[in-house]
């Protein structure tokens, strides 16, 4: 379970510059639920993920994985608990390293690692049927630097790695941006099918407000910093883009300009 | 060139091997321009040598000077990673404060080694001459550091250090301390270097305040030819090259300063390494080049 409470963060405070992030950002994920984030450009969804990852530390507030107080933990502290699969497919993986070489660290993700050899036969195993499961054929090319793989494979690749260790919440940030829409279709298909596999409480964030209310069980919308909109069950199944759209101006009581929000 | 001096272009080579493998792991591996090693090198040479003429035996004070070098490097990355000194910054005041250490070290600019016992003299038997022996010693050491680090680097904590310098976000979020890898391998890179150093002080009868100057760019230079000799990302392949290329390159030095005819003296030496690495960085783009006239 993820708890956030009223988390708050300033950018480049008491500057010209000043930019408030998150006002008060409080949300809670039961475990096993599948969450998607929506919101306006700079309306906060990047920052809160980063927060909740640790790559970025709040000013403010309190964030709980399964109760546990994580909100001064580094990054690398949290790993054992927060899986991530990064917008940009180059930022996921270690491009000189091979296939097999990104699979062993993520294997070991949130763990102590030693001199054991990285890569053992057994996990080259296990690797080459999970690979399998893609339908991509990379199954064969364990070796191959992941560097070589299109941007759609590495994503698919980051997802695999993702699940390689039990995480407690797994974090996707607009995953499916960079990709053509036909890769993006397949990399969100294979997430929905590993998610509801490996039942995962889960946050995805995107851009995309169809995609928003295709995949997941419940959805939520951010606004300047904040909690905006939070639909799920009945309410969610009965909605489209346009309601979307119209409860959005309805609860900002302001009109929305189009570029503002991208309709998928 | 005669067999003498070819001996003695090998003996060198595969001491810069040591120095190349480990600017290999900072500039290459971790990505961290380090110029320590214009430090560290001197560092292991005056520890090893002022130890040595204390009595020490060489076994030992090799060993000291190669801890020396490791917290020097470790120091380095605790100022980039702990105080936030950009890396470049931190490896250059590390060098400027390694002058005056090393000269502390020492007690004066130099301490030489003539008639005091070193790893070569003791180990050397009776039936083989000095001059071949230093060579075929030393290119045992690069073997086993060369084996050594193919090893490490291959282990989970070898990977996550691999993984620092290519992508630290990512490495990060699969539960990598990047400061800590950042640190050990800096430590791992200096130690080498440190230990090139004790071995030159050991072969070339002494240690001096100015033997440091320029490892950097020799290192650099064993690198950066090595990669266009024998080009590879497999890591096994690359640490080969990086060896290779400190070999070739000063097989080059040698070839350029005993030749007559073309009439270089020692002080060219320097203008030497640069016009080699200059064609070292050139021959990648001639092939390319080449292979685009053909239409391929």
């Amino acid at each position: 379970m993820l708890c956030a409470k009223n988390l708050k963060l300033t950018f480049n405070p008491g500057t010209p510059i000043e930019t408030r992030a998150l006002c008060g950002l409080s949300l809670e994920i039961p475990t096993g639920q599948f969450v998607t984030v929506i919101g306006s450009n700079g309306a906060g969804k990047s920052t809160f993920l980063n927060a909740v990852s640790g790559d970025q530390w709040i000013d403010e507030g309190q964030i709980l994985i399964d109760g546990e107080d994580v909100t001064r933990l580094p990054a690398w502290n949290r790993a054992n608990r927060v899986a991530r699969v990064f917008q940009d497919p180059m930022a996921g993986t270690c491009e000189d390293l091979t296939i097999e070489e990104n699979m062993a660290l993520a294997q070991e993700r949130g763990l102590r690692r030693g001199l054991g050899h990285a890569v053992k036969a057994a996990m080259r195993e296990g690797f080459r049927t999970s690979l399998a499961t893609l339908g991509l054929g990379l199954e064969n090319r364990l070796g191959d630097r992941i560097g070589l793989l299109s941007g759609g494979q590495r994503q698919a690749v980051s997802l695999l790695m993702a699940t390689l260790q039990p995480s407690r919440i797994l974090l996707l940030d607009e995953h499916t941006a960079a990709l053509d829409p036909r890769t993006a279709d397949f990399v969100l298909n294979l997430t929905a099918r590993i998610v509801a596999e490996k039942k995962m409480t889960t946050m995805m964030v995107t851009h995309s407000m169809r995609q928003a209310l295709d995949v997941g069980e419940r959805t939520v919308m951010l606004h300047q910093g904040q909690v905006v909109l939070d639909v799920s069950g009945a309410e969610r199944r009965g909605m489209n883009v346009p309601h979307l759209l119209a409860m959005f101006e309805k609860v900002r009581g302001e009109q929305l300009s189009d570029d503002a929000l991208l309709l998928g | 060139m005669s067999l003498f001096s070819l001996f003695g272009a090998l003996e060198i080579g595969f001491i810069f091997s040591l120095v190349a493998l480990g600017v290999f792991i900072s500039f290459r591996l971790l990505r961290f321009p380090d110029l320590t090693v214009d430090g560290s090198f001197p560092l292991g040479g005056a520890v090893c040598a002022i130890l040595i003429a204390n009595r020490w035996d060489p076994y030992s004070a090799t060993l000291a000077a190669t801890v020396a070098g490791a917290l020097a490097g470790l120091m380095t990355g605790w100022l980039n990673v702990k105080l936030k000194i950009m890396d470049l910054l931190a490896s250059i005041l590390m060098m400027i404060a390694l002058y005056s250490i090393n000269l502390r070290v020492m007690g004066k600019p130099n301490v030489p080694l003539i008639a005091e016992p070193t790893l070569f003299t003791l180990l050397q038997p009776e039936s083989i001459d000095d001059y071949i022996f230093r060579p075929l010693l030393l290119f045992f050491i690069v073997v086993v550091a060369k084996l050594l680090l193919d090893w490490f680097f291959s282990t989970q904590k070898g990977l996550a250090i691999r993984a620092t310098g290519s992508n630290p976000r990512m490495a990060r979020a699969q539960g990598v301390n990047t400061g800590n890898m950042i640190m050990l391998g800096m430590a791992i890179s200096n130690a080498l270097v440190a230990s090139a150093g004790a071995l030159f002080a050991q072969t070339q009868g002494g240690a001096d305040i100015s033997m440091g100057i320029g490892t950097i760019v020799i290192g650099l230079a064993a690198v950066i030819v090595g990669e266009s000799i024998l080009p590879s990302r497999r890591l096994v392949l690359t640490t080969l090259a990086v060896v290779l290329g400190a070999i070739v390159y000063r097989f080059f030095i040698a070839l350029a300063l005993n030749s007559d005819f073309i009439g270089l003296q020692a002080q060219d030496l320097n203008l030497v390494t640069a016009v080699l690495v200059v064609i070292a960085l050139v021959i990648p783009l001639l092939k390319k080049r080449l292979r685009g006239q053909k239409g391929v």
